[in-house]
């Protein structure tokens, strides 16, 4: 689950991770009241909306307008706010339709010195957190890892002490920071860890992370990703999340406990277990067709959640033809071939519906649907099944 | 011969009184497994499917001389879970519970590593050595005895490759399902060793897919010190990148785990890579047929 990078303030605050005084805004007016209310000359107005590269982004409503931008007084804040709140953001990680404002942060200005990148993420390879910074702040951190993988330094640590002050001083001694910023980088670096853990993250990047003219260190940004698995330990957490920053389909499919990811094909997929699911999707694309999305129903999937799958499927109005591949272990071939029965009822299979069916109850399974009266295609492996889909589109 | 579990294994089930802990023992028991009892706290003197039930895994052990356990707890206590059968020696431990946090499994990793015991899973289906003992929830009648040794990180990809290497008249030595979870207690290149070092596996066949580089690895392996015949298939090859296929590992990051780069390094170690999942097989006939 993403957070807001307003949100991912107020719990760094909570954390003590350095930031500076911001407040958020939901209109023109508010965004007025908060410029005076930080007291400054100065302040930065940025979009809230869970995808980066917001600083290069424009508004799909207002093209001039940037999703972060300075401001000198209250009406430039409200001039702002106003064009993004209520428009749609497109950045390099929303896609095209980009992604909608409802709520703009605003922030006071600060005296840079230096500009840095953090980030703490769970190292697979090494099974432990990981603490990584780099000189080169602000900019595309994916870049700097492919052109100068020098420059990111790296530090494990383990989650039951935290990060040691040791390992602050020898990124200090390779970043060149030195006198009281030392003192504040040691601060700084081991709470954002402490925040890590302590909230089950899976990713918290700062960019950038920021060392003032008088030597604090302070997160500019923050894009925090946090565990679902373990998002109840965290009540308080599961309460920021927005749905409107999620794709419809996707909300929809994971509040009935299936596991969806729109694609951009026009063959829709239903399949038990993840490793499954991709590999149909790959088949697909072997014999020539593209996937219209990616569909776990999982282990334990009882009919009602089938039929909801394939309403889901069904909404996107790409799709010309589904193909269900089930191998049964825990789930039994009978609760899909009901599920199916059911679904074509209510929503009537108005496209090609190629079912291939193995495992637990298969000949069961298989009956029913014959039975059933409906035109089903019939497949006997994986390859055929795939075949028989994408020919159906074909036509 | 097989790996981790054979017809003398001895397993109980942790969660045994749970929905799903009580269907599985019975499944278990079924397939001929030596189910010696379960564990459920506050539930000892109960009995499922005609198994004792005990307080605490140290009891079990000590009643029923159980050398496995395979674990049905609910996310939150699933930790929990693993380090009392770690404490209490159970020699092969599989965690079949979706859902455990991440960071729980760096700590419960670190302190399988220091003890004896080798943990499969979390979010994996288990282990079976065909017609002598399955621990978990795999549907046993696809299997059958033989020569191919499988390691998977996916459940029901596995019950495919079995299925089309039990159609070829191959069969399996052992199949152990390692878990879709960015975390797992073992790694592939743990299983390579010992199928390597079992006489009745003639042939690996390994279940990849995107994310993480634990396949590149085990390919850099494979080169090294395996000097049986490898096949494999990686799923994921059309998935694209910052979106998690379902399990929480499945994820292309920073353009790596990536299906194409791992094909490559599986191929460069003289690794037979089926192009489809319906391929998975005859990739396996085809590496044992090159080796010879």
């Amino acid at each position: 689950m993403k957070i807001h990078e307003y949100q991912a303030k107020e719990l760094f605050r909570a954390f003590q991770v350095p930031i500076l005084q911001g407040h958020v805004a939901k209109t023109p007016e508010e965004a007025q009241a908060a410029f005076d209310q930080l007291g400054g000359s100065l302040a930065v107005i940025k979009a809230q909306v869970h995808a980066g590269g917001r600083g290069k982004g424009a508004f799909i409503e207002v093209p001039a307008q940037r999703g972060v931008q300075l401001v000198r007084s209250g009406k430039e804040a409200a001039e702002a706010a106003k064009n993004m709140i209520g428009n749609r953001l497109v950045t390099i990680q929303t896609g095209p339709s980009g992604s909608p404002v409802h709520q703009v942060f605003l922030e006071q200005g600060c005296q840079i010195a230096r500009e840095l990148y953090a980030a703490v993420v769970l190292d697979r390879a090494a099974m432990k957190p990981l603490l990584m910074v780099s000189s080169e702040g602000g900019v595309d951190i994916e870049k700097v890892a492919e052109e100068t993988p020098e420059k990111i330094l790296r530090e494990h640590f383990d989650p039951a002490h935290g990060l040691m002050p040791f390992q602050v001083r020898k990124l200090c001694k390779k970043l060149n920071i030195s006198g009281p910023a030392a003192k504040n980088a040691d601060i700084f670096f081991r709470k954002l860890c402490d925040f890590f853990v302590k909230l089950d993250c899976s990713m918290a990047e700062i960019n950038p992370l920021v060392i003032t003219k008088d030597d604090k260190m302070i997160a500019l940004d923050g894009k925090i990703t946090f565990d679902d698995n373990a998002l109840y330990r965290h009540p308080d957490i599961k309460e920021l999340r927005d749905e409107a920053e999620e794709e419809p389909a996707e909300l929809r499919a994971s509040n009935s406990g299936l596991s969806f990811v729109k694609l951009e094909g026009n063959i829709g997929c239903l399949v038990n277990g993840a490793g499954l699911a991709m590999a149909t999707m790959d088949i697909i694309k072997y014999h020539g067709g593209a996937p219209a999305n990616f569909l776990d129903v999982g282990g334990g999937a009882n009919t009602q959640q089938v039929t909801e799958a394939f309403r889901i499927i069904l909404s996107d109005a790409n799709v010309e033809a589904i193909l269900v591949n089930i191998f049964g272990g825990i789930a039994r071939c009978t609760t899909i071939a009901q599920a199916i029965i059911d679904a074509s009822k209510e929503v009537g299979f108005k496209v090609p519906l190629v079912v291939r069916l193995e495992g637990t109850e298969v000949e069961e399974g298989k009956k029913m649907l014959r039975e059933s009266g409906l035109a089903i295609i019939s497949a006997d492996d994986l390859t055929d099944a795939a075949k028989k889909v994408v020919a159906s589109v074909g036509k | 011969m097989s790996i981790l579990v054979n017809k003398n294994t001895r397993v109980i089930c942790q969660g045994i009184t749970g929905k799903s802990g009580a269907f599985h023992t019975k499944g278990c028991k079924e397939y001929g497994t030596k189910m010696v009892g379960g564990v459920t706290p506050g539930k000892s003197g109960e009995t499922v499917e005609g198994l004792p039930v005990f307080d605490t895994v140290e009891e079990a052990v000590l009643q029923t001389g159980a050398n496995a356990t395979m674990i049905f707890v609910p996310p939150p206590f699933t930790a929990d879970a693993i380090l009392e059968a770690v404490d209490a020696g159970i020699e092969v431990i599989c965690a079949i519970t979706e859902g455990v946090p991440v960071l729980d499994m760096v700590h419960v990793y670190a302190a399988v590593k220091r003890s004896k015991s080798v943990l499969i899973g979390p979010n994996c289906p288990g282990v079976i050595t065909p017609g002598e003992c399955k621990i978990g929830i795999m549907p046993g009648y696809i299997h059958q005895p033989g020569k191919v040794g499988i390691m998977s990180r996916s459940g029901t990809l596995t019950y495919e490759a079995v299925w089309q290497t039990s159609n070829l008249k191959l069969g399996q030595s052992s199949c152990i399902g390692l878990g879709g979870d960015p975390i797992v207690g073992t790694s592939y290149i743990e299983m390579f060793e010992r199928f390597e070092k079992d006489p009745q596996t003639e042939v690996i066949l390994m279940i990849g897919e995107i994310g993480g580089d634990a396949e590149e690895k085990a390919a850099e392996y494979v080169k090294a010190h395996v000097t049986k015949p490898v096949a494999a298939f990686i799923a994921g090859r059309t998935a694209p990148p910052g979106k998690r296929m379902g399990h929480a590992g499945a994820i292309i990051t920073g353009g790596k785990g990536t299906a194409a780069e791992k094909v490559k390094a599986l191929e460069a170690a003289g690794i037979v890579v089926a192009p489809s999942p319906a391929d998975m097989g005859a990739a396996v006939a085809e590496a044992l047929r090159r080796k010879k």
